[in-house]
């Protein structure tokens, strides 16, 4: 077996520690820039431990809603709780009230967000960037948190990049890297928005592996994506938006299947 | 014309290229006689102005080289040094303040800071000087205290202001208007999803701009403030006008005792200055490197390291 093979099979076979898991639910998320209504009243329930794809044709607010569940995008009338907690608000009588940034930046650690353009720190290596929340946070000394980061990039197939910065790595190898510096503070929910639509077509495969692998964890997964296969194969749960409400949701069998809305069905036969 | 000499003129596309082959050779780079007679003209120019500096009796070379370490010339180059690095560091804080205040979602911080910068470019640094070193005759006494309330302490402006505060007061106020430019172009030059990423792992806010922000904003930062940082270097000349003997300040005012001398010791200030100013540049260009780690693929070598490859590589 080469090396290439190897490291290949590790990144199949990614074995992430048990995550925990937590339910997610969005109430009456409504958000608009100037006279554009991004999302117009979405109503969405994640159970713990699934996996949920959101589909829909650019600008239908898949990535907006993605960012308002960490509230990376405050909404401008409802909220997203995680097991029950509101995020990034709080309820004040009948209103809800924005926390202090402090408060915000504590309730983000538990949800890992994976960004489309990988977003990694340039000036650091893979391993510090993975070591970086730990470190930051308190929730680990340098020491523990650099050895973990070097476990985390062992899982995601990239052992020997750990001291490489990422300019160095293929778009495929940053976005394993971002996936890996995700899991370090050991979230309950991860958001992914978009993770494969930035990568050539042939490293888009690793990547949706070491995803696949996470959602066999048992954590709570996110997914905004384009990757139709992905979502059969791995989707608990669809959501199609569009025009910023949903306009189907069901298993994947449904909705890619059977899709009942016209909308939904001019789009999947569209992408397929 | 030899068929089997290689040609210029465009082979007929079907037909396989006659004679030698032509994927053998290294090709011939263009040769570029122009850059050569430029490259010649260049030198002569060079070598006339270098003779003329050498030959000219006027430069005086000897008295130079009586002057150039006389302890009034060093003390004079001291105080410069003195005045510029106090004011560099004031300057950089005062940047990074004001920067912090336009970026603020605060309207009355931004303009306040915007305010500040449009004054402090405007003013002349050699009327700021001035205005300052008259201070006393406006402002008596200064106090802290509660504001528009009662004073718990309080001085009196003609002490606190040594000619030395003065200097380095009015150098700060001015290049920190300079330096807050600097510093906002560097913070925006990282990309907004740097701040994103460091916001969605819950880093907390100081260490995602001391760890995160500030370190990839730098890159652009320091070649900018070492030019600031030049200008404060020679900007420091004109603290002779609030009576301080600095570089410039003691040259001048040998020159006024010996007017003979007036030329070398202008040359001894210049190449003070000179000194100065290679020294920061040397430094400019070790910590760039040390900020550049991560931006390229690999560091390229230094130029010490440059001379040592090319004395292996003629061994």
């Amino acid at each position: 077996m080469t090396a290439g093979e190897t490291q290949r099979d590790a990144a199949r076979h990614v074995d992430v520690d048990v995550l925990p898991a937590a339910g997610v639910e969005v109430h009456g998320a409504y958000k608009a820039f100037g006279a554009l209504t991004v999302l117009d009243g979405v109503d969405l329930t994640v159970a713990p431990g699934t996996v949920t794809v959101i589909l829909g044709p650019s600008g239908s607010g898949k990535s907006t809603l993605l960012r308002a569940i960490n509230h990376l995008e405050p909404l401008d009338r409802g909220y997203v709780s995680i097991d029950g907690d509101p995020i990034g608000v709080r309820r004040v009588g009948d209103r809800l009230k924005e926390r202090p940034e402090r408060e915000i930046l504590v309730q983000r650690r538990r949800i890992g967000f994976v960004f489309q353009d990988f977003n990694l720190f340039p000036h650091l290596t893979a391993v510090e960037n993975v070591a970086a929340a730990p470190v930051a946070t308190g929730a680990a000394t340098r020491t523990r948190a650099l050895g973990l980061a070097r476990d985390l990039l062992a899982r995601v197939g990239l052992a020997d990049k750990a001291d490489v910065h990422p300019r160095r790595l293929s778009g495929g190898q940053q976005q394993r890297v971002a996936i890996a510096r995700a899991l370090a503070l050991r979230p309950s929910v991860i958001l992914c928005d978009e993770p494969t639509s930035a990568l050539d077509p042939e490293l888009v495969d690793d990547v949706l592996e070491v995803i696949e692998d996470l959602a066999s964890t048992g954590t709570t997964l996110i997914v905004v994506t384009h990757e139709i296969g992905f979502a059969r194969e791995v989707a608990d749960q669809v959501v199609f938006l569009d025009g910023g409400v949903v306009v189907e949701q069901g298993p994947p069998s449904q909705v890619l299947d059977h899709p009942v809305h016209p909308r939904t069905r001019e789009f999947v036969g569209r992408v397929l | 014309m030899r068929p089997s000499s290689p040609t210029v003129t465009p082979d007929p596309p079907d037909a396989p290229a006659a004679g030698p082959d032509l994927t053998a050779q290294r090709v011939i780079p263009l040769r570029r006689p122009g850059r050569w007679i430029v490259t010649v003209v260049v030198l002569v120019v060079f070598a006339q102005v270098v003779h003329g500096l050498v030959t000219n009796p006027y430069y005086q070379w000897d008295r130079f080289a009586y002057y150039f370490f006389r302890p009034v010339v060093l003390d004079g180059l001291l105080i410069t040094l003195q005045v510029t690095a106090a004011s560099a560091v004031l300057a950089l804080l005062g940047g990074i303040v004001l920067a912090l205040a336009r970026q603020s979602s605060s309207p009355v911080l931004q303009v306040l800071s915007w305010a500040y910068v449009w004054l402090f470019r405007s003013v002349p640094l050699i009327v700021l000087l001035l205005f300052l070193y008259n201070f006393s005759a406006l402002y008596r006494v200064l106090g802290l205290g509660i504001p528009f309330g009662p004073t718990f302490v309080s001085f009196g402006v003609t002490t606190l202001g040594t000619d030395m505060v003065i200097a380095v007061v009015g150098l700060s106020l001015n290049a920190a208007a300079f330096a807050a430019e600097v510093v906002r172009a560097g913070l925006l030059s990282v990309d907004a999803g740097q701040r994103e990423a460091a916001a969605a792992l819950g880093l907390p806010r100081g260490f995602q701009f001391r760890r995160i922000v500030l370190p990839q904003a730098l890159r652009t930062i320091v070649p900018s403030y070492v030019n600031v940082l030049i200008d404060l270097v020679k900007g420091s000349s004109l603290v002779f006008y609030v009576s301080l003997l600095d570089l410039f300040g003691s040259v001048q005012s040998l020159g006024s005792t010996y007017p003979g001398d007036i030329v070398p010791l202008l040359v001894v200030a210049t190449v003070w200055y000179v000194v100065v100013t290679s020294v920061i540049s040397v430094v400019q260009y070790y910590v760039e490197r040390r900020y550049a780690r991560g931006a390229e693929r690999a560091l390229p070598p230094t130029p010490l390291q440059r001379v040592r490859a090319a004395l292996r590589w003629s061994r």
